[in-house]
């Protein structure tokens, strides 16, 4: 541990002495603190008070047979610190409460109710404690509870799903769309409050489409859960394929050969290109400019053609695994790398140079959907949405992983926060990506790809992260025996940002919100799981 | 404006002409395992490798059933790898679709050696049918289909009962430049209402139940509804729980099931005009009284 290292921990055990009953740290990059009860708002406001800590996310755990308790976790990160600190902190079973943050800190606002939801423990102080994660209708059930059954068939739903605010006033009318929309899109619910064009206010209402995925990650063997990985948001099959791989060799703590970590940085970029590239397009498109459409989504045909030259499937999925990577590449597939990467270079500037010459796409993405800066830090978004408001954050450069250590990229940040900068980020990532393939492609790719994967022992936790085209994913998994999990939590990029785009709609007419949501593009598979 | 039509006459024609030709892919792309069932010594590694179980046996006494079922295959390629003797290959087939979910399904029956390896095989059934009708013919009737019972125009409405997003994205690939869904007069529409086909991805979630019971019922007869990719078919990977209800027609009746995870561009295609075909067949039925 270094000096300023163990500086910061030594101002822990001052301020909180008392309360902290151990650090560990099973690897360098990810300390574990242990605190003795469920009371953490005063040590979450020094961190982040004194420490400009940034909380990331926060989870519970269903612990009661082992230490008959459970455990929530809060993880925080610090700019400059490529560790997580990960307070773990019991809540007892008998007394099933846990003071919220959520006033002070809104960006865990659905996470904690997420708790409240799956186990059963209450987030005392919530200021809209309201069921987030599972309908209204649903029964009185807490899916991930060790006593609960994956293959529990619950009755008949009855009762409304949701209880909608009401909007009153003169001239103030709630439109209700969804969860089947007028595109092919995943289902949620949108409840508009309009006067006139304007939007007031929007309510949203998510997890249709949850599956029951972090329940069934206990279940599956941990090769197999690779592919359940993979299918947590399709648009990241490739990102949530790593962050899981990730995850379990950091619990089996192996190493992955190089060869295998400079492929998945390449897939992983170009995972990012294929998807910023249609969104571009689909942002044009939303605004009627349907010809750029038709360019990036050509352009992003060719990437998936490329994809599935490289990997043998269109989406990368089949091609991560834990250790490294299940096939390596012959001159053939780099070569073909190398120039379709050139050939998209050249009709990408071709693509951005047509949608700015157009001043009526410019006119409408221009002070549409803003989001600001500070509204984005109290709401703890991340990716591309927060970087277009201010937010530096990238899991690329802050905790570096694969073999983003290697090649030198920028992070572009804006503080505007409107739909156009949320597509010049999108713009100057493409770029920033091409530069880390053609590096990454420059390496000479030979040598092992594949670990061969320890035994891994029960009862390892770890923490993974990645930077995927939307933002920060967090995989953390706790191993159990025989080669199966027994617990894994997911946190998409996107479950952070909905909020943030209840935000941006507001005061914009509502005929915009189709182009401002899709310059947001999140995830409902990934947010619902 | 001169900008955009130098651009897209520099660009030309990117649209493919499959079906009319064969589908231009990669020699890469994993497609239908396919299995010699003569040769195959022992399923059992490639069951025990299989994330869905879409391979599975089962061993009664000396013999052994094994089940092979394209609607619940992910086409990850790990039964190729893990089977010794070769017996398992992955193939570059992608026209799956079938009218029939038991087509998706095939049995060998074998004896056993004691060791529980294969001594011979016994009984193989297959009724890939409709996945042997040469897609040319095929798309030579659903365009005769359309004209005639449709007047030019299939009507499609797209439901995500559930899935990851990664069939959506294939889905609305086929209305890239590339494939141009709308050369057969298909086109996606915002309603129900005005819809012919329902064209549903999964699984079905407990939440997406209703949602997806009333799209259906508000689509004017005749309709045919198709099910796409392993998890529309069968649930895929995430099966039923309790919070899944597993494939599609656990819900609504389907028409016609795609294959794939997700299922490519012309795998969709194939199926939806495999679809047509069966809206045909509803519209007489109909007539008929």
């Amino acid at each position: 541990m270094t000096q300023a290292m163990s500086a910061f921990f030594e101002a822990l055990r001052q301020k909180f002495g008392a309360q902290i009953q151990s650090i560990s740290t099973d690897r360098e990059d990810e300390v574990y603190l242990l605190v003795g009860d469920s009371d953490i708002r005063a040590l979450a406001e020094y961190l982040r008070s004194e420490f400009d800590a940034r909380l990331v996310t926060v989870f519970a755990e269903d612990r009661r047979s082992a230490e008959s308790v459970f455990f929530n976790y809060y993880v925080f990160e610090r700019k400059g610190d490529t560790r997580y600190l990960i307070v773990r902190a019991p809540v007892h079973a008998d007394h099933p409460e846990f003071p919220s943050l959520s006033a002070g800190l809104p960006a865990v606002n659905w996470q904690e109710r997420e708790i409240q939801d799956w186990f059963g423990l209450k987030a005392v102080g919530h200021p809209n404690p309201r069921r987030v994660a599972m309908h209204d209708n649903w029964p009185d059930v807490h899916p991930l509870r060790k006593d609960f059954p994956l293959g529990t068939v619950l009755p008949p739903f009855e009762g409304e799903r949701h209880i909608y605010r009401p909007a009153l006033g003169e001239g103030v009318f709630q439109v209700p769309v969804g969860p089947v929309h007028a595109g092919t899109i995943e289902p949620g619910h949108f409840n508009f409050a309009v006067a006139g064009e304007p939007i007031l206010y929007l309510q949203l209402r998510m997890f249709y489409t949850h599956k029951g995925t972090e329940k069934l990650f206990e279940k599956l063997p941990i090769q197999k859960a690779v592919f359940l990985a993979e299918s947590i948001s399709g648009d990241s099959s490739f990102s949530h394929g790593t962050a899981f791989c990730q995850a379990i060799e950091r619990a089996a703590q192996m190493e992955v050969p190089l060869r295998a970590l400079i492929m998945r940085t390449i897939l992983l970029e170009l995972e990012r290109i294929c998807n910023h590239v249609a969104d571009i397009g689909a942002i044009a498109n939303d605004v009627g400019f349907v010809v750029a459409n038709a360019h990036a989504s050509r352009l992003k045909e060719m990437l998936v053609s490329l994809n599935e030259q490289l990997t043998g499937n269109r989406l990368l999925r089949g091609m991560v695994c834990v250790g490294g990577v299940r096939r390596g590449w012959d001159a053939v597939q780099l070569v073909a790398l190398r120039a379709a990467i050139e050939v998209f270079a050249s009709e990408f500037q071709d693509l951005v140079a047509l949608i700015d010459s157009s001043e009526s796409t410019r006119d409408r993405l221009e002070q549409t959907g803003v989001l600001r800066p500070e509204k984005a830090k109290d709401l703890g978004i991340v990716g591309v949405v927060g970087r277009a408001s201010g937010v530096d954050l990238d899991v690329r450069r802050d905790h570096p992983y694969a073999a983003y250590g290697r090649y030198s990229f920028r992070v572009p940040v804006y503080q505007v926060g409107d739909v156009t900068h949320r597509m010049q980020v999108r713009g100057d990532e493409v770029r920033e990506s091409l530069g880390i393939i053609r590096g990454a492609a420059d390496e000479s790719l030979h040598g092992d790809f594949r670990a061969q994967v320890p035994p891994i022992p029960a009862d390892r936790c770890a923490l993974s992260a990645v930077e995927g085209w939307r933002g920060e994913i967090i995989h953390w998994i706790r191993t159990g025996p025989d080669n199966h999990l027994e617990r894994c939590k997911i946190k998409d990029p996107s479950l952070n940002n909905w909020p943030a785009l209840v935000e941006a709609v507001q005061g914009n007419i509502i005929a915009d919100f189709p182009v401002i949501n899709k310059s947001f593009n999140l995830s409902y598979s990934g947010t619902d799981r | 404006m001169f900008k955009i039509i130098q651009k897209t006459i520099a660009t030309g024609i990117v649209t493919t002409k499959y079906p009319g030709e064969p589908a231009q892919i990669s020699e890469q792309f994993r497609g239908r395992p396919s299995f010699d069932f003569e040769k195959w010594k022992d399923a059992r590694p490639a069951t025990e490798v299989c994330p869905t179980g879409a391979i599975s046996v089962c061993d009664e006494g000396g013999s052994r059933r094994v089940t092979v079922d394209y609607g619940l295959c992910v086409f990850c390629g790990l039964c190729a790898e893990a089977s010794a003797d070769q017996a398992v290959r992955i193939t570059q087939e992608f026209e799956l679709a079938s009218a029939d979910r038991r087509n998706l399904v095939l049995t060998a029956e074998y004896s056993l050696n004691t060791d529980r390896t294969h001594r011979e095989l016994r009984a193989v059934h297959q009724r890939l049918g409709d996945l042997e009708e040469d897609v040319e013919s095929v798309g030579q009737k659903a365009r005769k289909n359309i004209q005639k019972l449709l007047k030019r125009s299939l009507a499609i409405r797209q439901v995500d009962a559930g899935s990851c997003n990664g069939c959506e994205l294939e889905i609305v690939a086929l209305n890239n430049p590339v494939y141009d869904l709308e050369r057969f007069g298909i086109q996606f529409v915002a309603s129900p209402r005005h819809a012919d086909m329902l064209l549903v991805t999964g699984p079905v979630t407990r939440n997406m139940e209703l949602a997806l019971l009333k799209t259906y019922q508000a689509m004017p007869e005749p309709k045919v509804v198709v099910a796409v990719g392993a998890c529309g078919i069968s649930g895929g990977i995430f099966g039923k729980n309790y919070a899944s209800l597993g494939g599609v027609d656990n819900v609504v009746p389907v028409d016609v099931y795609i294959p794939g995870c997700p299922p490519r561009p012309q795998a969709l295609l194939h199926g939806i005009l495999l679809a047509v075909g069966r809206l045909g067949e509803r519209l007489y039925d109909d007539r008929r009284g």
